[in-house]
């Protein structure tokens, strides 16, 4: 189990929130000590950013939102739990900083 | 000098057009929150510098945004539209029990009297109001926790609150496909004003709520007379709601989604005839404007400047307003993304923005 150690972790948003947040590039953002999760992360984010509050995780359901998934490090986190501690392999490369969290905005039309 | 300011929602974001009093020739800015669905902007009566939109996506929710320079910057505000209490049921197209989830927000009504004060109508059909310029949002439960809800169905484009108009401490909503309702005490309580709808597909005459409203509106002076385009029928109420009346008249078609008022003559309205609900685009390949100055039952066509062959655009409910100036302005768009516009109270049209996304919203400003 990997912890959120280091000073921060990368995140890189999809391009449309990326400007509601009006930041450019990655975000680093600061989790609070303890199991890398993907609630840590997104609540950190969050914090940093309220403006993104409601666009990646439901409002009422704190669900990830339909057209929205995770990735880290090839891998698709999108369906593991909110709770759950981020694999190890991924969570020691988005703990060193080596990889970024990966909000995406899924492939669909419209 | 004296300036007019057009607002238009549309598909792909917000746009804001600008032109003097003479209105033949605009600045088109935009897009605002380009690639976002903005459902409807709407400048205060009280401070026309302060400005609201709705932008929404089905990636990423709702985000509403408020300028207080006009439009020329904008600051995301308060997107918490969480249900209170209980969210209940409605019923889904089947007719099963769905619990309201949100999805996002139709209009956006500012108060004319207070800067800061605005209301929000929902899809899934909820009214909230903000009291610090959208910043927070609540509730007004009444409406949704009525006793008809559980029965409202939603219409094909979702159960959306899509009228929201201000006699405070009187209020009117519409919602597709509940009906029109009307609180006398600034939205605590509700009773639904749907007396003499009838719709097809309703077998009860005198069912309190299902109709499917497109969208209604009131001429500031004539508090009591509403005018609204119902998915079928153009009707009025001449008592508050209470009681409707049919004024199709001679349309072409009386299916159709904006209606609007003259500013200056209370029995002269708009509306846009569209073939059917099956065909949502002007009969015979004609846009036309039908205007009735005498509240409904005689319509004339107006249509020069407006394209008469090969048209199939429609014109949806919140995409047509009227401006105040002396010499009558009237505007709308379509989903061709055209934006029309009107200096002589619908007499003349021309395009005064072509080729921008879907047209979702039209509203007008006249910045002394």
């Amino acid at each position: 189990m990997i912890t959120g150690s280091r000073s921060g972790v990368r995140v890189v948003l999809p391009a449309h929130l990326k400007t509601l947040a009006r930041v450019h590039g990655e975000v680093e953002v600061r989790l609070t000590d303890g199991t890398l999760t993907q609630r840590a992360v997104l609540d950190a984010l969050e914090e940093a950013y309220p403006v993104l509050r409601g666009t990646i995780r439901d409002r009422a359901t704190g669900k990830r939102r339909a057209f929205i998934r995770f990735y880290a490090c090839e891998r698709d986190l999108s369906n593991e739990a909110p709770d759950a501690p981020l694999p190890d392999a991924v969570a020691a490369r988005i703990a060193s900083g080596d990889e970024p969290f990966m909000v995406v905005g899924a492939m669909a039309g419209g | 000098m004296t300036q007019v300011r057009v607002l238009a929602g549309t598909h792909k974001g917000g746009f804001v057009l600008t032109s003097d009093e003479g209105r033949d020739k605009w600045e088109v800015s935009g897009p605002h929150f380009g690639g976002w669905d903005v459902y409807h902007m709407k400048g205060s009566p009280v401070n026309p510098g302060r400005l609201y939109a709705s932008q929404n996506t089905g990636w990423f929710g709702q985000v509403i945004q408020r300028s207080d320079d006009g439009g020329v910057t904008w600051q995301p505000v308060g997107s918490d539209f969480t249900y209170a209490g209980e969210a209940g049921t409605h019923l889904w197209y089947d007719g099963t029990p769905r619990p309201f989830e949100f999805k996002r927000i139709w209009h956006l009504e500012p108060s004319r009297t207070d800067l800061d004060v605005v209301y929000a109508g929902a899809e899934d059909a909820a009214l909230y109001r903000s009291a610090d310029g959208g910043s927070t949002w609540t509730e007004l439960t009444g409406l949704r926790t009525h006793t008809t809800a559980p029965s409202w169905q939603p219409g094909a484009g979702g159960m959306c609150l899509h009228t929201i108009i201000l006699q405070e401490p009187r209020i009117f909503v519409a919602i597709s496909a509940a009906g029109t309702f009307r609180s006398d005490d600034a939205g605590q309580t509700w009773q639904p004003a749907n007396k003499g709808l009838h719709s097809e597909g309703i077998p009860d005459e005198d069912a309190e709520t299902g109709h499917c409203v497109h969208h209604v509106e009131a001429h500031p002076s004539r508090p009591d007379t509403l005018f609204m385009q119902k998915h079928w029928d153009v009707m009025r109420s001449d008592d508050g709601g209470l009681n409707w009346t049919e004024i199709s008249g001679n349309l072409p078609t009386d299916f159709g989604f904006p209606i609007a008022v003259h500013p200056h003559e209370p029995e002269t309205i708009y509306v846009v005839p569209i073939t059917s609900d099956s065909l949502h685009y002007p009969p015979d390949g004609r846009l036309r404007v039908y205007r009735s100055r005498s509240g409904g039952g005689d319509w004339e066509p107006l249509t020069a400047g407006l394209p008469q062959q090969d048209c199939y655009v429609n014109v949806y409910r919140d995409a047509m307003a009227v401006d105040t100036l002396d010499s009558a302005g009237i505007y709308f768009g379509t989903t061709g993304g055209q934006v029309y516009a009107s200096a002589d109270s619908g007499d003349t049209w021309a395009p005064i923005a072509r080729d921008l996304p879907a047209v979702l919203s039209v509203e007008v400003q006249v910045i002394p």
